[in-house]
């Protein structure tokens, strides 16, 4: 085994070196739409990382059962259906310990289905033929790092909305210059070990 | 069903309206993680653009056909499904017509089936009109796409490694700005674009208003 394979090193590439959301592109969306707000970010950034964790350990034996069947044709199908049970799991959970929390997420805890980074992290365990414990190492460095980016701007755009700026960049466009510089930031932990 | 008469007219607007007035990526920010992860180079945004275009175009074919079929409760698990079956027969033409062009989009063609602009259709139009329609629509949706993901990757592409669909532009003292290709260059370039078309918008605001009152 070679010191990229090792279990700490696959945990801090995916959390820094490597970062879902600011290095390669992945959950996008509730990272531009749920950052608004501290307290709805942790919350929303904890269930995706709860998501993640259960269907990268179910993606790992479902991918045993599709190549012992040799049907890996059926891969893509079969992970997404996985992820939505998962979703509707995390669903039904929250709703019951907290309806408020659950009416704060609103749309956006369905969407965690459509949340590319859980199927990303899915798909790139198998294309990486991880065992069973880097999975599980990949899917919470990936997590950590999805709540860590998230945390990030969150607090940013807490601290901009008290800020005076022209009209023309309020909305969507000051959020992607912002992560544009929070990624500028993470570039520097390349020097970890990038792939 | 509901209760309103449908419109089965199909407009120049219905397929316009992808293009320009709700252009999914300026407009409405859906599907934004391929339109800044595969826009490093115009070559590849391109092939994103019409992968996405087809599986966005036959699955609301798909979709539209079986509309009164498909029961409302199971609906996005049905609409998911189909956009699978389509996504997985774009990676495999894909790998087999350009096996250059598939290892530089990478694991981002599967990714394809959470994009949020083809469920976003299938639930708003197709599940509620004619095949014909919708399948004009998605294609204005998937042009909207295509060019939006081309506005990008031509910038980025000049920008950072000064060439353009893989022909160099400039001599050869051309410094590449290379952060353009890298993530943060994704970010920025869109942010640019987005900052560019609001000020369009409250410039000709701004113009209507002094039509008005002058």
């Amino acid at each position: 085994m070679g010191s990229t394979d090792s279990i700490t090193f696959i945990f801090f590439n995916a959390f820094l070196a490597n970062n879902f959301v600011l290095a390669m592109f992945l959950g996008l969306c509730p990272f531009l739409g749920v950052s608004g707000k501290l307290n709805t970010a942790v919350p929303m950034g904890l269930a995706t990382s709860f998501v993640m964790l259960v269907s990268s350990v179910c993606a790992y034996f479902l991918n045993e059962l599709l190549v012992a069947f040799n049907i890996e044709y059926l891969r893509l199908i079969s992970y997404i259906v996985v992820i939505a049970s998962a979703v509707q799991l995390v669903e039904m959970t929250l709703k019951k310990l907290s309806p408020a929390l659950f009416r704060a997420l609103g749309i956006y805890l369905p969407l965690i289905t459509t949340n590319c980074a859980i199927l990303g992290l899915a798909l790139f365990q198998t294309f990486k033929e991880y065992n069973f414990m880097q999975s599980l190492a990949y899917a919470l460095g990936a997590g950590a790092g999805f709540i860590l980016a998230l945390l990030l701007m969150a607090g940013l755009r807490e601290r901009l909305d008290l800020a005076k700026l022209p009209s023309v960049t309020q909305g969507a466009a000051l959020s992607l210059i912002l992560g544009g510089l929070l990624s500028l930031a993470f570039m520097g932990f390349a020097g970890l070990g990038a792939e | 069903m509901s209760l309103i008469k449908q419109d089965d007219r199909i407009t120049v607007d219905t397929f316009l309206e992808g293009i320009w007035r709700e252009n999914p990526v300026f407009v409405m920010m859906l599907g934004m993680c391929p339109v800044l992860a595969v826009t490093n180079s115009a070559v590849n945004a391109l092939a994103m653009g019409l992968a996405t275009a087809f599986v966005l175009v036959a699955s609301s074919l798909l979709v539209s056909l079986f509309r009164n079929l498909i029961p409302s409760e199971v609906r996005i698990a049905t609409y998911i499904v189909i956009i699978s079956t389509f996504v997985t027969i774009v990676d495999y033409t894909m790998q087999a017509l350009s096996q250059e062009v598939y290892n530089a989009l990478g694991a981002f063609i599967q990714l394809i089936v959470v994009n949020c602009i083809i469920l976003g259709r299938a639930e708003a139009c197709a599940s509620r009109n004619k095949p014909l329609k919708s399948m004009v629509n998605a294609a204005g949706m998937g042009l909207g796409f295509t060019l939006a993901l081309l506005c990008l990757g031509v910038v980025r592409e000049i920008l950072g490694s000064g060439s353009l669909f893989g022909l160099p532009l400039f001599g050869e003292q051309f410094q590449p700005w290379v952060v353009m290709v890298l993530p943060p260059g994704g970010f920025l370039v869109l942010g640019g674009w987005l900052l560019f078309f609001e000020w369009l918008k409250t410039r000709k605001q701004s113009l209507a208003e002094g039509v008005t009152h002058g």
